[in-house]
């Protein structure tokens, strides 16, 4: 029997800034994981990846993370992503900055 | 210092005007991200798990104060303060946006830097003894044929899409500092009836193989040394396995086809490149030693010195750790301690870079290293102006008194950075440090070096540390394998496997256990942990670590 599908994010890299956005279901690119598109069919799932990864001029390495749904949102399940969605443990950097603006 | 000449300025100056145009264009869509990744990569730009990563080389680790302040320069002002120094004496950026990244590469460039093949399957950065042109125990300065190579190696056209990268470190001195065991190549300079050259090690490396390099050669003298290096990578290029990058380095090749066939083929394609060599390369040699002459050492009375040393016991403790002999008697070799107890080993500020900067041009004629162990050295300091120094450090939390000590952590960025990471690595760094500081042993420990890898791609080098910790992910939690009894200088070993591995929360007390067993286990305070480990072998250790098995055994 083939494994039951998980949920799933996208999530790549800015490619100006370099940081790490999600997409959403209004097709924006959000710096956060909560307002990301929880995806819980397969089918959708690579649908979606196919129109991230269409945005070259703006991504870099878009890929389908998994996540379960929060009480905020989406929300990750491997500590990988949970660091991805924050910044780096020795410092308030990165998304534990000052969060900027989604962009558009 | 090497100085750049016309030739080195224009060509870098050409190197960094493209790479501006790649930016622009895989800006404007004209480049796909498939296309321009290997562009960025051979100019030293990564992408990390939260942003761009821009990797500049510190060619065999030294630096004048010019430079220096140029690194605080770009902390500054395009990235957030600080900068990351590396275990292949690199500098690293961690938050550069990709369109200030031309900018960094003209401002290193107008001091003479770069970050050409800090990446890509090249001939990378060539690392050197950080204590070379000082060391009283060298035979010459490594430098001046580490900058040899530095020239040979970029962008030659033989060399630039090899089966995987190939590093290569050089020492001027038995005792090693540079790891040259754990590299593709690794020279030792040796001297044989007036005639310099050096021994070849080949094949090193750590990794998810780790290997200690083997002899290809006892000696070859500098006027064969490049045709032999040459004909080294060339049989190696071709040898090398393309078909499984993890089997693509040069120690599995050695390893597969034996260091006997190895040196028998190096040897004949030895034959067929040396006619090639007509001595250009000895006497652009000779011009670049000009730019390494030793400074003229003053000469003052160190009285000062000593009577700071009796007087200031704070003073007196960072001198017995952190000051090595100079070949000039009236003279030391200061490591700056960039491992302040709980801060991020190998993390300087711009402010801190400025500090050292001065104190170089102020006290050390002008010249700064930085080793592979994440410090900086000022090599040549005269004894006198030494409370000044220690001094100016204290004010900027730059005279921590630990180097060779517990805390003297390497650590590579791990997960908190890097996207090939397993697991974090810093804060396991930090909390070892902190933790045996609050217990106040640390001298007492004595010598013992702890290195922390985040990943099996061991950038931390923790193979090679008398404590060696991975960051591996078993099941999607972090967890941390130990090894001990490794060792990185001229006695190289790779350290063998406690067992099984231990949680986030679990990995300090189980390193306190190790250090409690080493001192009910040593003979005296002056058997080091790592004599103490090949005395008494793994088991206390064991017993120590997993109580529990001892329990099930019995």
């Amino acid at each position: 029997m083939a494994r039951a599908f998980t949920p799933k994010v996208v999530t790549a890299n800015d490619l100006l800034e370099g940081d790490v956005i999600y997409l959403t279901e209004d097709d924006r690119w959000s710096r956060e994981l909560t307002e990301a598109e929880l995806i819980t069919d397969e089918a959708h799932a690579q649908v979606r990846l196919l129109d991230a990864s269409r945005q070259a001029n703006k991504i870099v390495g878009a890929y389908l993370a998994d996540a379960i749904a929060g009480e905020d949102g989406p929300e990750p399940t491997h500590f990988r992503e949970d660091f991805r969605r924050t910044g780096p443990s020795n410092y308030a950097h990165g998304k534990q900055e000052t969060s900027p603006q989604p962009r558009a | 210092m090497y100085r750049y000449s016309e030739f080195d300025t224009a060509f870098l100056a050409e190197r960094n005007a493209q790479f501006r145009a790649q930016v622009e264009r895989r800006i404007d869509g004209s480049l796909t991200e498939d296309e321009f990744k290997p562009l960025r990569l051979m100019n030293g730009l990564y992408l990390q798990l939260h942003a761009y990563m821009l990797r500049v080389a510190i060619p065999y680790g030294t630096l004048n104060s010019a430079q220096m302040r140029q690194l605080a320069l770009l902390a500054e002002e395009w990235d957030k303060g600080y900068g990351h120094f590396t275990t292949r004496q690199n500098i690293q950026y961690n938050w550069p946006k990709l369109n200030d990244v031309p900018d960094m590469l003209d401002a290193l460039a107008e001091v003479g830097m770069h970050a050409i093949q800090t990446s890509g399957n090249t001939i990378r950065n060539v690392t050197a003894d950080h204590f070379a042109g000082a060391a009283a125990d060298e035979v010459a300065d490594p430098r001046p044929y580490a900058e040899l190579l530095r020239q040979w190696s970029t962008d030659h056209p033989e060399f630039q899409f090899m089966p995987r990268k190939f590093k290569i470190a050089i020492t001027g001195s038995e005792n090693d500092r540079a790891v040259i065991k754990a590299h593709d190549i690794g020279l030792q300079l040796v001297e044989r009836d007036g005639v310099l050259g050096a021994r070849v090690i080949v094949g090193g490396g750590l990794g998810r193989t780790p290997m200690i390099g083997k002899e290809l050669s006892d000696f070859v003298a500098f006027d064969d040394l490049l045709a032999y290096l040459e004909a080294t990578v060339s049989v190696w290029n071709q040898i090398g396995r393309r078909d499984n990058k993890y089997k693509a380095r040069i120690k599995i090749t050695v390893h597969e086809h034996g260091i006997d066939a190895i040196r028998a083929k190096v040897n004949e394609r030895f034959l067929k490149v040396r006619p090639q060599f007509k001595g250009a390369d000895m006497n652009l040699l000779e011009e670049i030693k000009d730019h390494f002459a030793p400074p003229t050492f003053r000469e003052a009375s160190v009285a000062s010195f000593e009577s700071a040393y009796t007087n200031d016991p704070v003073f007196r403790s960072w001198v017995d750790t952190n000051i090595a002999p100079h070949k000039n008697a009236d003279h030391a070799i200061v490591t700056i301690s960039i491992k302040k107890h709980g801060q991020t080993p190998g993390d300087a500020t711009a402010e801190q870079m400025r500090v050292m900067a001065d104190l170089a041009e102020e006290f050390a004629y002008d010249e700064l290293r930085i080793s592979h162990e994440q410090n900086v050295i000022l090599p040549h300091v005269h004894k006198s102006d030494l409370p000044a120094i220690h001094a100016k450090l204290k004010e900027y939390e730059l005279a921590t008194a630990n180097i060779g000590l517990i805390s003297d952590i390497i650590a590579c960025p791990g997960m908190d950075y890097c996207a090939l990471a397993t697991a974090r690595s810093i804060p396991v760094a930090q909390e070892i440090a902190t933790r045996f500081d609050d217990l106040k042993l640390e001298h007492d420990i004595g010598h013992l070096k702890i290195k922390i890898s985040g990943c099996i791609n061991a950038c931390g080098h923790h193979h090679v540390g008398h404590i060696g910790i991975l960051g591996l992910d078993r099941a999607g939690v972090e967890n941390y394998q130990i090894t001990l009894g490794g060792d990185a200088t001229e006695t190289a070993a790779v350290g063998d496997r406690t067992g099984p591995g231990f949680a986030y929360d679990e990995i300090v007390p189980a390193v306190e256990r190790i250090v409690e067993t080493y001192l009910e286990q040593r003979d005296s305070a002056e058997e080091t942990f790592l004599e103490t480990y090949r005395r008494v072998g793994m088991a206390p250790f064991k017993a120590a670590l997993y109580p529990e098995a001892r329990a099930n055994a019995a």
